[in-house]
């Protein structure tokens, strides 16, 4: 495992059969490993290509609006007793970090031919900064969106609308992302020279995890020098939520060389039974699903297990390979927040910060809060991965307490 | 003779008796656990070859049919264990060869050699493992070959040539040929152009080819039969199951006349 997490720090994984160590892998039906190749051979080409860097770095100044901000937050860092910084991806175009890979991705299909996009959406967010970037390469694009995810981020559902896409509602398996992932997956396999499938996360198989990190590791790149400069020092601790992990894999990935912390946070739900939450790396066990060898949650029997999370983009089974990688060597923690810790700390945020952040990335805050009075005086950074607004509708349910909470 | 080798020759049998050999599919325990076995027994008397459908919770490369079947197979209980134990129970008394199609994940969690030990012993001749290329076989296929137990392979309309001989000679029992490009339950017939890729796949492959998806009637068994040596009948045959209707009255009413 030593060697492995060395391998990884030195660039070297995945390998050439798309793994991380024991990780990842490529598990699709026949009728998409040309499919697969050709995408694998398209990445290779353009990725780290010359014009193809050049026209994605400046979409990302220009049209995404980076570098993202890195912020002090001085109240918060009071009342926790630690220096907290916030690396503010909800100040990206679009609310997220999502847009970082939509964009990338876009070009790239641009690049390989594809007459139409496709891409699945848990949140929303990747569906609404897929929706943007295809209209701003120009290809069309459709999105699905579990039936379940739909009614709880309406919000997004119109946006995504509004930018030219199509929305299909996915009324099967657990309608949330899992099966809205499922359902892309079945609309490639019709046309599989045709459609360029964007996905949204760091999972899947190879070589979407490495084509989703090397998207998202801007966000790390960014951090680490904004933190040099505005900070004086690396941080001691970093945090970001993980859910299929694309926003906490390019937060750490340029830190994983580094003498720093770092903690992802999964979405605990509401208790520790099967069902009752999301934490896949905490509570699940290695198999296979949607394409890579990971850790899932499953029964006994290997069958795949619905999930529980007050956040839509948490709310999913399995876990992209290289967090399965990074657990078992032991370099990044991940640790489980609960619905009501994450509401509490998006309050918490709110009031001391004046930023909604998502859902998802409250439940970061949430354990963040737990870390740093165990860990007084300790300079912290948390990805905040996108902004709460799509949120409003889960929220409504939940009076405010924030008014309550100053006094204390 | 190895068990795979026993789906060859069952497939030939048919051939040689001048039929296109019939290889039902249904899901393990649809509609009723309970008929699970009496349903084997009845259209393996008039198939060549059966296919067992194991539930699995993502069946992401199957049409609505059989997602449905797969969902309410899960729901009453339906596991790889519970199947094995009711072939055990038959034992000897199925009148065709079997075959296991199943995502990984299931076989995974059971164990591989396990599984091998127990297919071997209860008629289980190969598996079908739709989510699992080649290049990803090769732990399981070792496991299963221990016990003279197949994994077959699939070939589609997209695969390219070289990478169909390669498939086509690693295939046991028979080469599965996807006939459209697209998941299980397509319904608006067979794709122009079927015959010359069978015809393709025919003839690279030494193993008997049976085509499957989107063969519901005796027109596509025809079809396929004249450049195939086995029609694999799925989603057609679990609708049969959905609407209470007799199966192996349906396969029946599939053969020529």
């Amino acid at each position: 495992m030593k060697d492995l997490l060395e391998a990884l720090i030195n660039g070297e994984l995945p390998d050439e059969r798309g793994r991380f160590g024991p990780f990842g892998g490529r598990y699709v039906p026949e009728t998409l490993v040309p499919a697969f190749e050709r995408l694998e051979a398209g990445v290779r080409e353009h990725l780290h290509d010359d014009a193809f860097q050049q026209d994605y770095r400046r979409e990302l100044r220009e049209w995404v609006g980076r570098p993202t901000a890195l912020t002090f937050a001085p109240r918060l860092s009071e009342r926790w007793g630690a220096e907290v910084w916030l690396k503010r991806e909800d100040l990206a175009h679009t609310g997220a970090h999502k847009i970082n890979n939509a964009i990338g991705q876009a070009l790239l299909a641009k690049r390989l031919g594809a007459k139409r996009v496709i891409a699945e959406t848990g949140a929303g967010q990747h569906g609404v900064a897929s929706a943007a970037a295809c209209a701003r390469v120009g290809l069309p694009c459709v999105v699905y969106m579990g039936a379940v995810d739909i009614e709880r981020q309406a919000p997004n559902v119109d946006r995504m609308q509004r930018l030219g896409a199509e929305v299909v509602a996915v009324e099967t398996g657990d309608k949330t992302l899992r099966a809205a992932i499922d359902e892309a997956l079945r609309e490639w396999v019709t046309d599989p020279a045709g459609i360029y499938y964007l996905l949204g996360s760091a999972v899947g198989a190879h070589p979407y995890p490495y084509l989703v990190r090397e998207l998202q590791s801007v966000i790390g790149q960014e951090a680490r020098q904004q933190m040099l400069e505005a900070a004086g020092g690396l941080p001691d601790a970093a945090f970001a939520c993980v859910g299929g992990g694309s926003n906490a894999i390019g937060l750490f990935y340029p830190l994983i060389g580094d003498d720093i912390e770092l903690i992802g946070v999964e979405a605990g739900g509401t208790g520790d039974g099967l069902g009752q939450n999301a934490a896949t790396l905490a509570t699940g066990t290695p198999g296979v699903l949607q394409g890579a060898y990971t850790i899932i949650l499953q029964d006994d029997d290997g069958q795949v297990q619905e999930t529980h999370s007050i956040s839509a983009g948490l709310d999913y089974s399995g876990v992209g390979p290289e967090h399965a990688l990074l657990q078992a060597t032991g370099r990044v923690t991940y640790v489980a927040a609960g619905d009501d810790a994450a509401l509490e700390a998006l309050e918490e945020l709110c009031e001391t910060e004046g930023i909604l952040t998502a859902l998802e990335t409250a439940h970061a805050y949430a354990y963040a809060r737990e870390w740093a009075k165990d860990n007084p005086g300790k300079r912290i950074l948390i990805g905040n991965s996108g902004r709460g607004d799509k949120d409003m509708p889960t929220l409504t349910k939940y009076p405010a307490r924030t008014r309550t909470h100053a006094s204390t | 003779m190895q068990a795979h080798e026993r789906l060859t020759a069952a497939i030939r049998a048919a051939n040689d008796g001048g039929r296109t050999a019939l290889v039902p599919f249904i899901t393990a325990g649809y509609p009723e656990p309970a008929e699970f076995v009496s349903t084997l027994q009845a259209i393996a008397k008039v198939g060549d070859v059966v296919e067992i459908g194991i539930p699995f919770s993502d069946p992401m490369a199957d049409g609505m049919t059989i997602q449905r079947s797969s969902f309410v197979a899960l729901q009453k209980g339906v596991s790889l264990e519970w199947i094995f134990t009711q072939l055990e129970s038959a034992q000897g008394d199925i009148d065709a060869p079997l075959v296991m199609m199943s995502y990984l994940n299931p076989l995974l969690a059971f164990g591989y050699e396990k599984l091998a030990k127990r297919a071997a012993a209860t008629g289980v001749c190969a598996f079908i493992v739709p989510d699992l290329p080649f290049e990803e076989s090769e732990d399981i296929r070792t496991a299963l070959e221990a016990e003279g137990v197949g994994l077959i392979q699939l070939v589609t309309p997209a695969t390219p040539e070289a990478r169909l001989e390669k498939l086509a000679a690693a295939s046991k029992g028979f080469v599965y040929a996807v006939t459209i490009t697209g998941i299980t339950g397509g319904g608006a017939g067979l794709p122009a152009g079927l015959a010359d890729y069978l015809d393709k796949v025919s003839a690279v492959s030494a193993l008997p080819v049976c085509a499957g998806f989107g063969i519901r009637a005796a027109a596509d068994v025809a079809n396929v039969g004249a450049h195939a040596a086995g029609a694999i009948v799925g989603s057609a045959l679990v609708e049969v199951l959905e609407k209470g209707e007799d199966p192996a009255a349906y396969l029946e009413s599939l053969r020529p006349e």
